[in-house]
């Protein structure tokens, strides 16, 4: 099929509609300014100034902005969960859930193959991989404890009813003092998260060369035609075999021929 | 013998033998609404309640404990607060304060429980050790558990004073040897108001009886079965050193220009932002000062497992399970160096193991590249 001369026509997939990339960029922004003010907040610098007290409000100002950031971080989540049900399928909860035996397969070869750097065969996910919708999962899980134990801290200086729902979490963890160590201690994660998630988008971008880093920005990624004539294939004789279950993570097996440009 | 209940006397009656005038009673009830949070209807229910209603027969036992909450609690501002609530509310059994000793005592209090069934408050300063069977606290031959399950009995109503009672407190510690016990976690089917503290403040504890006194029922609890007229704020919220929080201004060290300042004691290890209770209201010693006033962080001697939550002159507290010099953040550093390791020898590894696919890239992108300039 593939000439062995020609280098490689490049078909553009759609993965990431705008809502998942305006809600990705929001909340990398938000995890930033919450991390940087959550920081100041944890442990304020010292400053000297000579100014009155009546006349400062940097910690106020950090607080405002760890507030506002938290409550901008709360709903664009809300608003993602519920983009797992009406986007695309590569937005599908789906992705993040194991449901079926082939997402676990398909964890075992990313972690063959991307991880422990054995040989073998290649694997393409036009969207995310299993490995990283389930990290993803775990991470919203984290978002979740966050957001517990954030407004948790909140809720008793707070008038609004939103904020006052979280107001039994203290009793929780039988004060605010745990509170606070869980809420630092899983920001860490957040932290260690970034670096491993930003790690790894420039990993597939280097590897695949297939548009990685800046599918978050215009939304396309750029799959080989053959690969993708493939996928297609595969995907027409699954829907006639049983029509209800088509879709899925748009995950494949590639032999590795598939994969190799052109040049010998 | 201690006092017997007498039927005839309402708390009014009892003030005014004592040599107070109406104005003073009426100051101690505005006072008191003030600090219970009620509205300006409260001071007349509170009157008016302390002007019809006979002694309330209350049971004080005292366990793992150190007295401080006694003591606190007869300290209160107000000179009719330890008048009333001791020499009016019967205190028919309390270790500390009761006139009878030995069988007489226990006497009294066999005869309140029989008599008051179901009517009478138990007060339970400290926590009740319940390893080896209770021999840690024994009196007059019972242990501390067997004391409060026969006074539990007939209870209308369960007082936990103080953090002994409510948590647990220091006996309670880690590794808490005698397996001290809260209250709460060892009565069941009654109410338990947890007033903690150590000690809590005296007019908090006046206010917490005197609500039962006033509208027969006990005071509207939080979660944590904590008075919220006392303990839904935080100290931190209260103090009047937050300007300087929030304008970011902190006490460095204790000897430091910014102590002399009174600036905020966020930074060496002040517990207000964690802490609920009263004290940047209410304060201490007739409303005088409180911890913060003077130039001491909040301990945080309210909350559940305050010995155990933290180092009391620093913000940071000790991670579990990576020792005690260890917080969070050295925990958080040393994750994100193995991290960036495990990265760089990832991305080293990418490089020889993906080598052909990297190159086969290139080769591709730079063939585009020649094909471009050829034509």
């Amino acid at each position: 099929m593939i000439h062995p001369d020609s280098v490689h026509k490049l078909r553009r997939v759609y993965v990431w509609e705008q809502p998942v990339r305006i809600y990705h960029w929001l909340n990398a922004l938000c995890i930033l300014v919450l991390i940087v003010t959550g920081f100041y907040i944890g442990d304020p610098l010292a400053i000297l100034s000579s100014r009155e007290a009546s006349a400062q409000f940097l910690m106020g100002w950090m607080k405002l902005i760890h507030f506002i950031a938290a409550y901008i971080f709360l709903f664009n989540f809300i608003f993602r969960i519920y983009w797992g049900f009406v986007g695309n399928k590569y937005a599908s909860w789906k992705n993040f859930i194991p449901t079926n035996k082939k997402f676990f397969r398909e964890i075992w070869q990313v972690l063959k193959m991307d991880i422990l750097m054995m040989k073998g065969k290649e694997h393409l996910s036009v969207g995310h991989n299993a490995v990283a919708g389930i990290s993803y999962f775990l991470v919203f899980i984290l978002f979740l404890l966050q957001i517990l134990t954030g407004f948790g801290l909140y809720a008793a200086t707070s008038d609004f009813w939103l904020a006052k729902m979280f107001a039994w979490v203290p009793y929780l963890t039988g004060g605010d003092a745990l509170l606070r160590q869980i809420h630092h201690a899983v920001m860490w994660l957040f932290i260690l998260f970034t670096v491993v998630h930003v790690y790894l988008v420039f990993y597939h971008d280097y590897v695949e060369g297939r548009g990685e880093i800046s599918s978050m920005g215009g939304g396309w990624k750029f799959i080989e035609e053959e690969v993708f004539q493939e996928m297609k294939r595969e995907a027409a004789a699954k829907k006639k075999k049983s029509p209800q279950t088509a879709g899925g993570t748009g995950f494949k097996s590639v032999p590795e021929s598939a994969l190799k440009p052109g040049t010998k | 013998m201690p006092t017997p209940i007498k039927e005839a006397p309402t708390y009014y009656d009892e003030v005014r033998r004592k040599g107070y005038s109406r104005r003073e009673f009426m100051q101690f009830c505005t006072m008191l609404a003030a600090y219970m949070g009620l509205s300006q209807a409260g001071i007349a229910q509170i009157a008016k309640a302390m002007q019809q209603k006979t002694r309330l027969p209350v049971i004080w036992l005292h366990f793992q404990e150190c007295t401080c909450c006694s003591e606190s609690f007869i300290r209160s501002s107000h000179p009719m607060v330890a008048d009333i609530l001791l020499d009016q509310i019967s205190l028919d059994y309390t270790e500390t304060l009761m006139a009878a000793s030995g069988f007489q005592a226990e006497e009294a209090m066999k005869n309140t429980m029989t008599k008051y069934k179901g009517e009478y408050i138990l007060c339970v300063e400290g926590s009740v050790p319940t390893d080896a069977d209770g021999v840690y606290c024994m009196i007059g031959g019972k242990t501390s558990l067997q004391i409060l399950e026969e006074a539990a009995e007939g209870a209308k109503a369960i007082i936990a004073w103080g953090s002994c009672a409510s948590n647990g407190c220091v006996q309670a510690a880690k590794p808490n040897p005698t397996s001290a016990t809260p209250i709460h976690k060892l009565v069941h089917g009654k109410p338990v108001i947890k007033v903690p503290g150590c000690p809590p403040i005296g007019e908090v504890m006046a206010g917490v009886i005197v609500h039962v006194v006033t509208f027969g029922k006990i005071p509207e609890l939080d979660g944590m079965g904590r008075p919220k007229a006392f303990y839904s704020k935080r100290v931190h919220d209260t103090c009047y050193r937050r300007p300087y929080y929030d304008a970011g201004l902190y006490v460095e060290s204790f000897d430091d220009e910014n102590a002399k300042k009174g600036y905020c004691l966020y930074k060496v290890g002040c517990k207000g932002p964690s802490t609920y209770n009263a004290c940047g209201v209410t304060k201490w010693n007739n409303g005088t000062s409180f911890p913060i006033q003077s130039g001491h962080g909040c301990f945080g001697c309210s909350e559940a497992n305050f010995w155990d939550n933290g180092r009391i002159y620093e913000r940071a507290s000790a991670f579990p399970g990576f020792g005690i010099e260890s917080t969070a953040d050295t925990v958080g550093k040393i994750a994100l160096g193995v991290t960036a390791g495990a990265i760089g020898a990832h991305a080293i590894m990418t490089n020889i193991r993906k080598h052909k696919m990297i190159t086969d890239l290139e080769k591709e992108g730079r063939k585009s590249e020649q094909d471009l300039e050829n034509t």
